[in-house]
């Protein structure tokens, strides 16, 4: 019988114990390894992070809640109906925290956050705070109407109790080109009946095939997702621009199959990897069946920042689109060029790059001028006979914008063709596959890693651009970051510019996931 | 270098902003951080009241230059980092920003200045009135002979055809689109305030939404005139003036409807530097050196007083000038910041359609 003893433990010089001493030495490289990595941690803690939780904070956390300013009349409407002009006991309390705005000033912050849902009502909270001031004893419900009979319209109450809330969908609701029913830019003429138009037929007939492919075909769990996500997105685009019973019904439809697939697809052992995709889905429509449900779309005339969006989407894309179709070939001849002349050529991709954006930028303005020198050539060359429209247009934009986001997209694509040994072209080649037939079936599936890369770097980078556009495009080119400038800078509403940002990140991961799942972040290269 | 902000890049920014300006020590008390427009209009400043207000109390003036963005006001103060102690301050952005409580309280008797001596010194809480200026259209006479003589020409494709210049904002537009559509001035805004009214201005600007060149900065319109981009053009007038007089421009202002707005001087809140901002608003607030910035810049002194001691061959010049004053549409900043939101919004979604 062997005896345990002391002496069994490897044990170092000093008669520690080797396990414990390699903890320590362990331990002590991880702290090293940790504050190396901390400054920067903090750093993207501090400067990345915190930013955006504000924001996305600011977009639903009310900065212009007034609730605080109008405590009474708060109190007061708690216990009001919504359906008709509130009683005395709400206009006396109205009175008593008007007299206290005008007191601390506060009377036009008021009239700012209800101006936002009903125009014009500003200055009508300044001139009643400002009367009220003087009225001594009630009633006061006569009174204050007469001041400004803008309190005797339930609206104005409405309006009114929703900002009494410090949690507002408002500003999201907005830039969703949403509105309440009560507010004075929701549509004038709202059509009230169903309207069964082919679009929604064409849309119920794709959520049917995306059920069906998911439950009874051979190979459908795997499609199904995307047939029925696409199907989603359309639906949502659509039911931003429809009337409100037609948007409600289809979504409120979408919802009930996407449940019903999700449900099937848990029974159904087969098709189990589809159903959380349904499962979100129809969690999705069922909150956009809310803010269908609770909000009406805004008048068209006022109908703006859904264009914008989509706007932004396209430019970023065609930009990604035209950067690829130009830089692919470019890359392929650096990469296969000898050292010394590919060396020269990539100083001149990268000398732009090295160039400040806004010289860049203003170098196009000069170029695609009515009378600048693309136009002069034109003329000269007599292929046209009046001067083009090449400034302060989408064409503008889109040039201006390529030329910048060129090399971001042309670098990885580049880093990636260096690693692919020629030898493959060859071999294929030599057992009889044409230029072509190599170049598609050998060579170019081994650049898609850098091309994934590349494309994904230049779409999201275009999302936030903001100098070029707003100096090279025309009125329909200005993207959301000019719109989120313009709210901060100009309108002092911090709200809806949260807002823009939420919505434009949101989309954002959406698509960056769409993105992932079809090409698979995990492969690709930036080289 | 100027770089691409993207959403996060935005906020990044202020706090980057916000940090810098703390660092910034306090410095002694005998600087003076003025902020204004920049360009022909701050050189005209810089003459006329930073130079000879440095020299007269031994006052270091440095100078910044902003576009009217409330938000950055509003970090420094909200953060209580103001380094700025005067803010040349248009209409709008004052009234928002005195609502916002981050102005000071203009005290008239610090001031030691009869607020009833200048022109529309009772329109606002927290600033004080500095000059007048104009909206007003322009054309090159070397182009357009005879010229347009009224805001209805502006309009009218027939008479004048050929590319207008407009600013990017439905401010003043939507004025003179109702004034040409036939609606008198002492009106237009009753007419406005509508929604009658806000269709049928869109409706008149739409029958030139084609030929129109939308500007923003004010150093644009003057550039689009000589550069043959448009015909005609909006434009503030001291823009026109300064091209004429300086670079010998053959422009010529049409003072028709001309939308009469002010520039005023403010006090960002909570700044070092109040009791020395106070005396700097006083000195460039006084009828001589009002009446000097005329000599660089054709905008209306604010204090009346100052008239008389303008040169007389700039007065015509003048916004503010008896026969100006006569066709003057003055721009109501209570309208614009009840319907502002409204209709900026309705306008650029005009614009995109």
């Amino acid at each position: 019988m062997v005896v345990a003893t002391s002496s069994d433990i490897v044990r170092t010089a000093d008669g520690t114990p080797l396990k414990a001493r390699l903890q320590r030495v362990e331990r002590a490289r991880k702290l090293r390894a940790v504050g190396l990595v901390l400054p920067l941690f903090l750093f993207i803690l501090i400067s990345f992070v915190r930013p955006i939780v504000a924001m996305l904070q600011n977009g639903i956390d009310d900065p212009e809640y007034i609730g605080g300013e109008l405590p009474q009349t708060m109190a007061a409407l708690a216990t009001w109906s919504g359906q008709d002009v509130p009683d005395e006991t709400v206009f006396a309390a109205l009175v008593g925290d008007l007299k206290q705005a005008q007191k601390d000033k506060s009377a036009p912050l008021i009239g700012k956050r209800l101006n936002y849902v009903l125009s014009g009502i500003r200055s009508k909270v300044i001139v009643t705070a400002r009367k009220v001031d003087k009225l001594e004893a009630g009633p006061y419900k006569e009174a204050v109407i007469a001041i400004e009979p803008a309190w005797g319209q339930t609206e104005t109450w409405l309006a009114l109790r929703q900002a009494g809330s410090r949690f507002t969908p408002l500003y999201l609701m907005t830039v969703l080109d949403r509105t309440w029913p009560y507010a004075s830019n929701a549509e004038r003429n709202p059509a009230t009946s169903m309207d069964l138009s082919p679009a929604f037929l064409i849309l119920l007939a794709g959520f049917a095939g995306a059920f069906a492919v998911c439950q009874f075909g051979s190979r459908g769990a795997g499609a199904a997702p995307y047939l029925f996500a696409g199907t989603l997105a359309v639906l949502f685009l659509i039911s931003i621009q429809q009337p409100d019973a037609f948007a409600r019904y289809g979504v409120a439809a979408a919802g009930v199959l996407a449940g019903l697939s999700c449900f099937l697809g848990y029974a159904h052992p087969a098709w189990r990897p589809a159903a959380p995709y349904f499962l979100g889905g129809a969690i999705a429509c069922l909150g956009w069946f809310v803010v269908l449900s609770t909000t009406v779309a805004v008048d068209p005339s006022q109908a703006v920042y859904m264009a914008i969006f989509v706007r932004t989407f396209w430019i970023s894309l065609l930009v990604t689109l035209t950067t690829l179709v130009l830089g692919f070939p470019v890359a392929y001849l650096l990469a296969s060029l000898p050292t010394k002349t590919s060396n020269l050529l990539m100083i001149l991709v990268l000398l732009p790059f090295w160039t400040s954006l806004l010289v860049r930028t203003t170098a196009w303005f000069v170029l695609l001028l009515d009378n600048g020198v693309i136009n002069d050539l034109l003329q000269f060359l007599h292929l046209t006979d009046h001067p083009l429209r090449l400034i302060l247009s989408r064409f503008g934009t889109v040039v201006a914008m390529t030329h910048i986001q060129l090399p971001f997209t042309l670098l990885p694509i580049y880093s990636v063709m260096k690693t692919i040994p020629p030898s493959h072209v060859r071999a294929a080649r030599s057992l009889g596959a044409g230029p072509f037939y190599a170049f598609w079936r050998v060579y170019f599936p081994q650049t898609v890693p850098g091309i994934a890369a590349g494309c994904l770097l230049t779409f999201i980078l275009s999302l936030g651009y903001y100098i070029t556009p707003a100096l090279v495009g025309g009125p329909t080119d200005q993207m959301v970051s000019g719109f989120v400038a313009l709210a901060i800078n100009q309108e002092n509403n911090w709200g809806k510019a949260s807002a823009l940002g939420t919505i434009l990140l949101v989309a954002t991961m959406i698509l960056f996931f769409v993105y992932n799942r079809l090409v698979g972040v995990d492969k690709m290269k930036f080289g | 270098m100027r770089i691409e902000l993207g959403l996060s890049g935005l906020l990044m920014a202020g706090v980057a902003a916000v940090g810098l300006s703390a660092a910034t020590p306090a410095a002694a008390e005998d600087q003076l951080n003025v902020v204004s427009w920049g360009g022909a209009y701050q050189e005209s400043q810089r003459e006329a009241f930073f130079k000879p207000f440095a020299k007269d109390t031994s006052t270091k003036i440095t100078e910044e230059e902003y576009n009217g963005e409330i938000a950055k006001i509003r970090a420094m103060v909200e953060s209580k980092s103001v380094t700025w102690d005067v803010i040349d301050i248009d209409t709008q952005t004052a009234l928002a920003a005195c609502a916002e409580g981050i102005l000071e309280t203009i005290d008239w008797k610090k001031l030691g200045l009869d607020r009833s001596k200048f022109i529309g010194g009772d329109l606002q809480d927290c600033a004080v009135p500095n000059i007048v200026y104009a909206t007003v259209i322009a054309y090159d006479t070397t182009k357009l002979n005879p010229g347009p003589t009224s805001i209805k020409d502006l309009f009218d494709l027939q008479k004048f055809p050929g590319k207008r210049g407009l600013q990017k904002n439905p401010f003043v537009n939507l004025e003179w689109a109702l004034i040409a559509d036939g609606v008198a001035i002492a009106d237009v805004y009753k007419v406005l305030g509508t929604p009658e009214g806000v269709d049928r201005a869109f409706k008149k600007l739409d029958t030139i939404k084609s030929q129109t060149v939308w500007w923003e900065a004010g150093a644009q319109p003057p550039q689009l005139l000589a550069d043959g981009q448009v015909v005609i053009t909006s434009a503030w007038n001291g823009r026109i003036f300064n091209a004429v007089q300086k670079d010998k421009k053959p422009f010529k202002i049409v003072w028709d409807a001309q939308g009469f707005d002010w520039d005023w001087w403010s006090i960002p809140k909570g700044g070092p530097r109040v009791d020395l901002a106070y005396k700097f608003i006083t000195y460039s607030s006084q009828p001589g050196p009002m009446a000097n910035q005329t000599k660089y810049i054709s905008y209306g002194p604010a204090n009346k007083d100052a008239i008389p001691n303008v040169d007389p061959d700039v007065l015509p010049n003048l916004p503010t000038a008896p026969d100006n004053m006569k066709t003057a549409l003055i721009v109501d900043p209570q309208f614009w910041a009840d319907k502002g939101e409204e209709l900026r919004t309705r306008f650029n979604a005009w614009l995109a359609q």
